[in-house]
Formats: C-alpha cells, sequence, structure tokens
C-alpha cells in the first residue's frame, strides 16, 4: 500500500536485481493471532476499516456471522466463523482473523510482473505497492491463502498491509491495538513464537491435546501466526491451509519457464540468422523462369498457355 | 487491383488484408505478453502506455487475432490438408535448408514446412485464446477457480512461446525465400518463382488455367 521504506527491501517483485537492503539489521516482525482467545467481536475489523479508510460496501446477511461475507478490495481483514461439533458432541465456536499471511516466501510476490508493484521488508511484512500495480491478478494465483483481491473499479490489488505506515514508525498494527481480549499480539517474530508456545502448553494443559503454533515452513514460515487449539487439522477453521505452499504450476511458470522461454525464443532467432549466414537467401535463378516460361508457353501442340486464361485478375 | 503482367496470384486481397491484421495483432500480442512475462521485457509495456494499459488491451489484441486466424483458416485450409508428398519432402529438409533442391519432391501451393506452421498456429491460437479467457481477470475470474486459473496461465505462457518459436520460423523463412515477402504484401509472384518453390501448384495453374489463387486451385487434376 504505501511505499515507505525503499531502503529495506529484501524481496521486490519482477525485478532480477538486488532490490536495495542495506538497513538489513531490522528485526523480523509477527503477529500473533490466538484463536482461542479470540471473542468475535470485529473490534479489529472496525480498527482497520478506521485506520486504513476503508469502507466496503453495505452487504447482504449471508446466514453466518462472517460480516462481509468475504475479504474484499476493502476489507483486508475478516472474522470467520465457524460452528464445530467436537467428538465429546459439544459445540466449538472457531473464529478466525483472516486476512494477509505475510509469507516468509509469498506466492503474490513471486508471481508478480510488475516491478516493485509487491514488496517484502527487512521485517518480513509484505506490502502491496498500488502505483506499480498493473491489476493482472497473477498474486490471486501466487497466494496460497487465498487473500488479494483485485478491485474491478481501479484495477488494483489489494490486501492487509499488516499496518506498515505504522510498524514502520514503532506502532503495533490497528487491529493488535484495538483487540480488547489480547488475542492479537504483535513483537518480534521471535518473541511472538515464544509467546505462542507458551499459549500452547497451557492450552495443553487445559485439554486440547492437539494445540500448536500454526507458522506454515511450506512458506518459510509467515510473519502472522496463529494458535489453534486443533492445530491438527487447520482447516476446521474456515478451511485454512493444512501445509500451504506456493502451487507447483506457478513454480513452473515463475521459475523454469521464464528463462527456458526466452532462451529457446533467443535460440530460434539465432538459428535463423545463422541460417542466413550459412545458407543465404534462396533465389530464384535464370534457368527457373526459363523452365517456367517453357511450361507456360511452350505448348506445340496448341492447347491453351495459362496466358490465354488469365485476366487482369481482379 | 491488378497485378503486373506475366505474374501469377498467389494471395487474393482480402487473404492479404486477412493476413496482416493477423500478422499486426500477433507482433501487438508479443510485445505486450512478453512484458509481462519476464521482468527484463516489462520495459515494453510503455509500447502501449505503461502496466495497466498493456494488461487491459493484450486480451483485446487476442480477441481480434483469433477472429482473425479463424479467418485465415477458412481460406488456407484446404492447401494445407497434409499428403504423403509432405512426408517426402521432409526426409528431404536436409538439403532444401542449404538451397539445394534437386531431387526435393516437388510442392504444391504449400509446402510441408507451411503447412506446419499453419497447423500449429491452428492448435496454439484457440488454446491460447481459451487459457486467455481464463486469466482476464477483468472479466472472466469469478467463472475459473484459482487453481485453474494457475494451470491456465502456465499453459498459456508456454503455448506463448511455441507460438512465438514459430512465429519467428514463419518469419525467416519469408525473408529467405526471396519473393515470399511480395506474395503477402503486393500479392503476386513470378513464374519462376513459382516453379522454383511451388512447381506442382504452378503444373496444375498451368494445366488448369485456373485463375489463382482460389482454395484448392488446379486439385482438379487429382480427380
Amino acid at each position: 500500500m504505501a511505499d515507505l521504506q525503499s531502503q529495506d527491501y529484501i524481496r521486490r517483485s519482477a525485478s532480477t536485481l538486488t532490490p536495495p537492503s542495506v538497513r538489513n539489521h531490522d528485526q523480523e516482525v509477527a503477529k500473533l493471532i490466538d484463536v482461542s482467545r479470540c471473542i468475535g467481536c470485529k473490534a479489529c475489523q472496525s480498527a482497520c476499516m478506521e485506520w486504513n479508510n476503508l469502507r466496503p460496501e453495505i452487504g447482504h446477511f449471508e446466514g453466518a456471522y462472517d460480516n462481509p461475507a468475504d475479504l474484499g478490495p476493502s476489507v483486508w481483514t475478516l472474522m470467520r466463523f465457524t460452528e464445530h461439533e467436537n467428538e465429546e458432541k459439544n459445540l466449538e465456536w472457531l473464529i478466525r482473523k483472516d486476512g494477509c499471511m505475510h509469507c516468509e516466501d509469498p506466492g503474490c510476490l513471486k508471481a508478480c510482473p510488475a516491478p516493485g508493484a509487491i514488496v517484502q521488508y527487512a521485517n518480513g511484512i509484505v506490502d502491496f505497492v498500488s502505483e506499480n500495480c498493473i491489476g493482472c491478478g497473477y498474486c490471486v494465483k501466487g497466494c496460497p491463502f487465498d487473500i488479494p483481491r483485485v478491485n474491478p473499479v481501479d484495477h488494483k490489488s489489494y490486501k492487509c498491509t499488516l499496518c506498515s505506515d505504522r510498524v514502520g514508525v514503532g506502532l503495533e498494527p490497528a487491529c493488535v491495538k484495538a483487540c480488547p481480549t489480547g488475542a492479537i499480539m504483535f513483537g518480534s517474530k521471535a518473541d511472538m513464537t515464544d509467546w505462542g508456545g507458551e499459549r500452547v502448553e497451557e492450552l495443553k494443559s487445559r485439554g486440547f491435546a492437539n494445540a500448536g503454533l500454526y507458522d506454515p515452513q511450506g512458506v518459510g514460515g509467515t510473519h502472522v501466526m496463529y494458535v489453534l487449539h486443533h492445530a491438527d487439522k487447520p482447516s476446521l477453521y474456515a478451511g485454512l491451509p493444512e501445509n500451504p505452499r506456493i502451487s507447483s504450476f506457478v513454480g513452473l511458470w515463475k521459475g523454469i519457464a521464464k528463462p527456458l522461454g526466452l532462451a529457446a525464443i533467443g535460440f530460434t532467432a539465432l538459428a535463423g540468422f545463422f541460417h542466413w549466414i550459412v545458407a543465404g537467401p534462396n533465389e530464384v535463378q535464370p534457368e527457373d523462369d526459363l523452365e517456367a516460361d517453357h511450361l507456360l508457353h511452350g505448348h506445340d501442340d496448341g492447347t491453351p498457355g495459362f496466358d490465354d486464361h488469365r485476366d487482369a485478375a481482379e | 487491383m491488378s497485378y503486373p503482367a506475366g505474374t501469377i496470384v498467389r494471395n487474393n486481397t482480402a487473404a492479404r488484408i486477412n493476413h496482416w491484421i493477423t500478422g499486426g495483432c500477433f507482433t501487438l500480442l508479443v510485445l505486450s505478453g512478453l512484458s509481462m512475462f519476464h521482468p527484463m521485457l516489462f520495459f515494453l509495456s510503455e509500447l502501449f502506455g505503461g502496466g495497466q494499459w498493456t494488461r487491459a488491451v493484450h486480451p483485446w489484441f487476442g480477441v481480434l487475432l483469433t477472429v482473425s486466424y479463424a479467418g485465415l483458416i477458412v481460406q488456407f485450409w484446404r492447401d494445407n490438408l497434409w499428403s504423403w508428398d509432405d512426408i517426402a519432402w521432409m526426409a528431404k529438409i536436409d538439403r532444401v535448408l542449404l538451397n539445394e533442391e534437386e531431387g526435393v519432391p516437388e510442392v504444391a501451393r504449400f509446402n510441408a514446412g507451411q503447412k506446419f506452421v499453419f497447423w500449429s498456429m491452428a492448435l496454439l491460437v484457440p488454446v491460447l485464446f481459451f487459457t486467455g479467457l481464463g486469466i482476464w481477470e477483468v472479466y472472466f475470474a469469478a467463472f475459473t477457480s484459482i487453481e485453474q486459473q494457475r494451470i491456465a496461465v502456465l499453459i498459456h505462457s508456454l503455448a506463448a512461446v511455441a507460438a512465438i518459436m514459430i512465429w519467428i520460423v514463419h518469419v525467416y523463412a519469408a525473408i529467405w525465400v526471396q519473393g515470399s515477402v511480395k506474395a503477402m504484401t503486393q500479392g503476386y509472384v513470378t513464374p519462376g518463382w513459382a516453379w522454383r518453390h511451388h512447381r506442382k501448384w504452378l503444373r496444375r495453374l498451368a494445366a488448369t488455367g485456373s485463375n489463382p489463387p482460389a482454395p484448392g486451385a488446379g486439385t482438379e487434376l487429382r480427380r
């Protein structure tokens, strides 16, 4: 969203050169979302709208507590409610705050064809720079979490910035600030991992044997982590991916296909050039003209030649 | 429209207009498509007014090209039907490439290489069109799943690379075989050119007195 910290990029979309990265002493940050402490008040959603000046269109009731029904260009975070019946036939209300996970290896950034439209700062935050976005939707294909949304009005892609503008000046993200139960915490990735570990131990002591920290390694870990009571089944939480990774189709397309494709095109052109150098042009020779002339006009038996049929064509 | 006396019509006006609409679209598609394919070629997007314009206009070039190529198929399919002679010609491709065409089978209106270009594009253009629809964010994103889009965009890029390679072969061959460009710009060739490169075609024209280049001109002989 905001292109504030141009000197601490560690990744920059569609760039073959090393981005400016001298300020690499930055600590990696992380947001820790403790699902077990969430009460579903949506204060985080409101704070996100307020800080980022987002006003999604009023939608329709879809038969669920989710409001709005889905993420959108102006809905960067969303409480997703799941009614789960556990083995004891008790209801568990699983409420997950959905939004960008700020992957260490971001699929959106990998897929993006526009230089500098997606960047990753040294602190780990993945940001969309709207000015450079061309609206192609490749980030949507790259993301393993189905997060980015392209706005049909301005053809720009949007998602949670992890309040990079706030973090850049030493504040916590707006959703963290607003959370009344401490379910959303923010700090260094190391601290959040430790704190998440403590929470997991506590949940285990309370009978949630499968509690765990969701920091999927398939995308190199994420800068938004969840504490889940059922970490063995993340998909319970409104379809949180079990083992998210960048699709191998995207990997092929943005990996080997790019250099190989250009090389193949270049090789074809070179082959043509060297053919010209070796064999040269194929030119009509005088004897071809003679032979053709003989064929067309050399009829000794009186049958009509070509020219006799030929009008001033068309 | 008249042609110089003593020349042979190779491509009529409709075919030439149709061809160059296709060629123009293809060139624009290559430039705009490559800019979104590799970061080092993103500068090409400036030709179209920047990245947003490139993204917006590329699919429309594609639609136009698909319609235009359909026209080429209608006009040229008959003369591009594969025959056993083409296998024999392919077997002597090394002689053809060295401009030493003694003993190479005579060629009708199109040789096997030209037919390969024609049918490859007849396959690749629809592939590019339909995969392109799948990733046309503005209008069709809602009709495909993200996984389908991932597959579509991979196929689209691979098919595009293949099409560009064939396009280079096509353009180079036209330069290599002197007189071919004129056949598609002015529309005519000399009898000597036809004798050298498409002798069977010339023989049929001569034998039937056909007014070329109606599709299948000269095929009366085969009956």
